[in-house]
C-alpha cells in the first residue's frame, strides 16, 4: 500500500494537474488593531471622505507587517499582504505556517467570509469551506435534521442530500442516535457528524481548517483516506491548513508556508515543512568551543542529516561529529556522546572506545575528529539533545554536563510506525526505534486450556 | 471548456478567453448587485431555516404552539383591562376585543420581523464566521418563519371576528379585505427592511441595540393600536400620517371590521416607503455582509 500511493498521486497529477481552477492574485487584508468601536466613526469618516475624492483608504497607507511579537506601530495591520498561487485541478494543497501567519485569513478570504482588502481571487466551480466542525448545529434538533440543515448551510440540495444521507450516517458512524437531539451527543460525535456532512459535499474547491484536532485517532485516519478519495478519484480540490505535518506530508501534493501574511516558500510540500520547522523549531546543531583542560579540549561538534540537504526528519540518517584536541600522552582516554530525549531522559550513550577491544591504548598528543551514525528509522519524532563526554578512565570527567550540547527536532514525514509519538503520553520517553525481529503467532483459544477460578 | 463546474454557477460568470470562471471575488462589490440568482440557488437552506425556527421554538414545551394564540390573547385582554376600562379610550365603537386584536396582530408581525431580523448578524457571528453561504437568508427566514405565525395568529382573529359577525350587526366587512395580502407584504418588507439596516449598523455600533429595544415599544404608540386614528386631532393626525404603519393598520381594521381611516394616497405613501427602505436595507447589508467578521 506504501508503494502504491505515489503511483495514484503520480497518475493523479498526470489526469488532473492540467487546468487552474483557484487562481489568487495579489491578495492583501488589512486589520484593524486595538479595539473596534473606539474612534472608528471618525475613522469611517475620514475614509468616507477620501473615497468621496477617489483616494485610496488612508488607513491602508500606514500598515505594516504581521509580526506579532513585535511591538505596533501602526493602528493597522496587514494580515496577510500580496499573496499570490495558482491551484490546480485534484490538487491536494497544505499551507503551513506560525500562530497567526495569515493561513485562516487566507482560507476565510477564499471561502467568502470576509472580503480582500486589495487583489482577488477567481474559481471555477463551488467551493466550500470546513473551517470548524459543528458549524450551524442546532443543539436542541435530532441528528437527522441536523444533517440536513448543515448539508444546505454547505449549499447542498436537499435532494442531494436525501441521496447521500445513508452514506452520511454511515461514515459518522452514529446509526444509532440518528433522531436524538444532538445537545445529548459528545463533542467527539458532533465533529463526526459534522465532518460526515462535509465529506459528502463534493464542492470543486473543499477547504479544511484543522478540524480534525478533537476526533480520535480512528475517525481522523478516516477522514484522511476520505480526502486522499475525493482528490484522487473524484479530481477535488483540497486547501488544507493543519499543524499535523505527517498528515500533510501523506495528504499534500503541494504546500505554501506563509510567514508574517506573506508566501515565505511555495513548492513541494515536504520541502515547505522542512523550510517551516527550520524557522520554529529551536535547533543548535552546531557548537565550537573549545571547552576542557590542559591535557584535552573538545573543539567543535555537529550533528547533520547524513545526506547533502537531507531534512529533519525520522527517515533520515544522522550523523554527530566531534573535533577533539589531545595535547598530552594519556591512557585509557573515552570520548563519547549521550542521547536525551526533550525531556531530559537518557536514551543512549555512545563512547570512542566501543568498537575497540583495548581500553587502555595510549594516545600521543594529536587532533581527533570523530563521527558517528545514527541510522534511519531509528528515533521516533520528538525532541532531542545531545551532549559530550570525556575524561580518563577511572577518572572524574573532564567535561561537565550539557558540554558541546546540540539540540535538534525530527518531523514524521513518511507516517512509518507515527504511533510512537502519537501513542506516547506527554512526557513519556519511548521515542527509540529500534528494529527488533518479532515474531507473532495466532492460535484459536480452543488449542488452550482456560483455567477459570 | 470546462462547462460541468458552470453548473454550480454561485456568481456572474466572467469569462476570459477560453477561461470560465464562476467565482471571482474582488475587494468591492456593486451597492446594488443584489445576489438574487444566489439566493434561489440556496432555497433548499430558506426552507431549512424556516422550519427550524417553527420547530425548535417550542422544543421542550408543554404547550408548543399554542403559544402563538396565547400570546395575542394575553396582550388582547391586557389591552381591553387597562386602556378600554380604565383608561376608557374609545374603540370606534367596534368590540373591543376585534378592535386590539386586529392591531396586535398586524403589529406582532412588524415588530417581530423587525426586532428578530435586527440581530441578524450579531446573532449569527459564529456560524457566519465559519461559512459562506447568501446571509440575506437568515432574516428572509425569519421573515417567512414569522409569517407562518401571523396567519396562525389571523386565524384566531378570523375565528372572534366571525363571532362577532354572527352574533352583532356592528362589523361591516367590505371589499378592502382583498388587499390584505399587499398589507401584509408591506409590513414584511418594512420590517425586513428596517430589520437589516439596524443588524449592518450594529455589527459597528452595538449603541443600536438599545434603540431598537425601546424603539419598537415607543412607535407602537405612534401608530394606531390601542386608540383609533379618528380619535387624534387635525394636529396629530397630520404628524402620525406619517408613519407607514398606521395606514397599514387602519386599512386592516377597515377592511374586516368596517371603521377606520382609509385612504389611497395613505397606502401609496406606505408603499413607496416600504420599497425604498427594503432596497435601502438591501444595499447596507450587502455591503456590510462582505466585512462584517472584522468588524463584528
Amino acid at each position: 500500500m506504501n508503494g502504491f500511493g505515489p503511483v495514484c498521486r503520480a497518475l493523479s497529477h498526470f489526469i488532473f494537474m492540467s487546468k487552474t481552477i483557484l487562481e489568487v492574485r495579489d491578495l492583501s487584508k488589512l486589520y484593524r488593531l486595538g479595539e473596534v468601536g473606539t474612534g472608528t466613526l471618525s475613522h469611517d469618516l475620514n475614509r468616507w471622505w477620501a473615497r468621496v475624492r477617489g483616494k485610496d483608504d488612508p488607513y491602508a497607507i500606514v500598515g505594516q507587517a504581521n509580526r506579532r511579537d513585535q511591538k505596533a506601530e501602526s493602528a493597522y495591520i496587514w494580515a496577510l499582504k500580496d499573496v499570490s498561487f495558482d491551484v490546480r485541478e485534484g490538487e491536494i494543497l497544505g499551507i503551513i505556517g506560525a500562530n497567526g501567519s495569515g493561513k485562516s485569513t487566507l482560507l476565510k478570504l477564499i471561502s467568502r467570509i470576509t472580503s480582500p482588502t486589495t487583489g482577488g481571487i477567481r474559481a471555477k466551480g463551488h467551493i466550500a469551506s470546513l473551517l470548524e466542525v459543528g458549524t450551524g448545529m442546532h443543539l436542541d434538533m435530532t441528528a437527522r435534521e441536523n444533517i440536513y440543515l448543515n448539508g444546505a448551510i454547505l449549499g447542498m440540495k436537499r435532494h442531494e442530500i436525501t441521496r447521500r444521507f445513508a452514506d452520511i450516517v454511515d461514515f459518522s458512524g452514529c446509526q444509532m442516535y440518528v433522531d436524538t437531539p444532538v445537545k445529548r451527543f459528545s463533542s467527539g460525535m458532533r465533529v463526526r457528524l459534522g465532518f460526515a456532512v462535509a465529506a459528502f459535499l463534493e464542492p470543486e474547491i473543499l477547504i479544511v481548517d484543522e478540524v480534525l484536532a478533537v476526533a480520535d485517532v480512528s475517525f481522523q485516519r478516516q477522514c484522511l483516506g476520505r480526502m486522499q478519495d475525493l482528490s484522487n478519484r473524484s479530481g477535488r480540490t483540497v486547501l488544507l491548513v493543519s499543524h499535523n505535518s505527517t498528515a500533510l506530508a501523506s495528504l499534500c501534493h503541494r504546500g505554501i508556508l506563509l510567514k508574517q501574511g506573506q508566501t515565505a516558500f511555495d513548492g513541494s510540500i515536504t520541502e515547505a515543512i522542512h523550510h517551516y520547522s527550520e524557522a520554529t523549531t529551536r535547533r543548535r546543531v552546531h557548537w565550537s568551543g573549545p571547552i576542557g583542560n590542559d591535557d584535552f579540549q573538545l573543539v567543535e561538534t555537529w550533528i547533520r542529516p547524513v545526506e547533502e540537504n537531507g531534512i529533519w526528519e525520522t527517515g533520515t540518517a544522522l550523523e554527530v561529529g566531534a573535533v577533539l584536541d589531545v595535547q598530552r600522552t594519556v591512557d585509557s582516554l573515552y570520548f563519547g556522546f549521550r542521547l536525551l530525549s526533550g525531556y531530559g531522559t537518557e536514551l543512549a550513550l555512545a563512547l570512542y572506545d566501543d568498537a575497540d577491544s583495548e581500553i587502555n591504548q595510549t594516545i600521543h598528543p594529536c587532533r581527533i575528529s570523530q563521527r558517528w551514525i545514527i541510522p534511519a528509522n531509528m528515533l521516533a519524532a520528538g525532541q532531542y539533545r545531545i551532549d559530550f563526554t570525556l575524561g580518563l578512565e577511572n577518572r572524574s570527567p573532564t567535561l561537565g554536563e550539557s558540554s558541546g550540547e546540540l539540540l535538534f527536532e525530527l518531523e514524521n514525514l513518511t507516517g512509518h510506525g507515527r504511533q510512537y509519538h502519537q501513542q506516547g503520553v506527554r512526557g513519556s520517553d519511548s521515542l527509540l526505534r529500534p528494529n527488533w525481529v518479532s515474531d507473532r503467532r495466532v492460535t484459536t483459544i480452543q488449542d488452550h486450556n482456560i483455567v477459570i477460578f | 471548456m470546462n462547462q460541468d463546474a458552470t453548473d454550480h454557477q454561485t456568481s456572474p460568470t466572467i469569462s476570459s478567453g477560453d477561461d470560465v470562471w464562476t467565482l471571482v471575488i474582488t475587494p468591492h462589490r456593486p451597492l446594488l448587485e443584489i445576489p438574487l440568482r444566489e439566493l434561489w440557488e440556496y432555497r433548499d437552506l430558506l426552507w431549512m431555516l424556516v422550519q427550524r425556527e417553527i420547530v425548535t421554538a417550542y422544543k421542550q414545551t408543554i404547550l408548543g404552539p399554542i403559544w402563538y394564540l396565547l400570546q395575542p390573547l394575553m396582550t388582547m385582554l391586557v389591552f381591553i383591562v387597562v386602556f378600554g376600562n380604565i383608561a376608557q379610550i374609545p374603540t370606534d365603537g367596534l368590540p373591543p376585543a376585534l378592535f386590539y386584536l386586529a392591531g396586535i396582530v398586524m403589529w406582532n408581525y412588524f415588530a417581530e420581523a423587525f426586532s428578530r431580523t435586527s440581530t441578524t448578524f450579531t446573532m449569527n457571528a459564529d456560524l457566519f464566521g465559519k461559512v459562506y453561504f447568501p446571509r440575506l437568508v437568515v432574516p428572509l427566514a425569519l421573515v417567512v418563519s414569522g409569517l407562518l405565525k401571523f396567519l396562525v395568529q389571523l386565524s384566531l382573529f378570523l375565528i372572534i371576528f366571525t363571532y362577532f359577525l354572527l352574533s352583532t350587526d356592528r362589523l361591516h366587512p367590505n371589499l378592502w379585505i382583498l388587499t390584505i395580502p399587499f398589507l401584509v407584504l408591506m409590513m414584511a418588507a418594512l420590517g425586513l427592511g428596517f430589520g437589516v439596516i439596524f443588524s449592518s449598523m450594529t455589527t459597528k455600533y452595538r449603541d443600536l441595540t438599545f434603540v431598537i429595544q425601546f424603539g419598537v415599544q415607543l412607535l407602537m404608540y405612534a401608530t394606531p393600536i390601542i386608540y383609533p386614528m379618528s380619535l387624534l386631532s387635525p394636529r396629530l393626525k397630520q404628524i402620525l400620517w406619517w408613519n407607514p404603519i398606521a395606514h397599514l393598520i387602519e386599512t386592516f381594521r377597515f377592511a374586516f371590521l368596517g371603521e377606520g381611516e382609509v385612504s389611497l394616497l395613505g397606502l401609496s405613501y406606505s408603499a413607496g416607503f416600504a420599497i425604498i427602505v427594503l432596497i435601502t436595507g438591501m444595499m447596507i447589508f450587502n455591503h456590510t455582509e462582505r466585512s462584517f467578521m472584522d468588524t463584528v
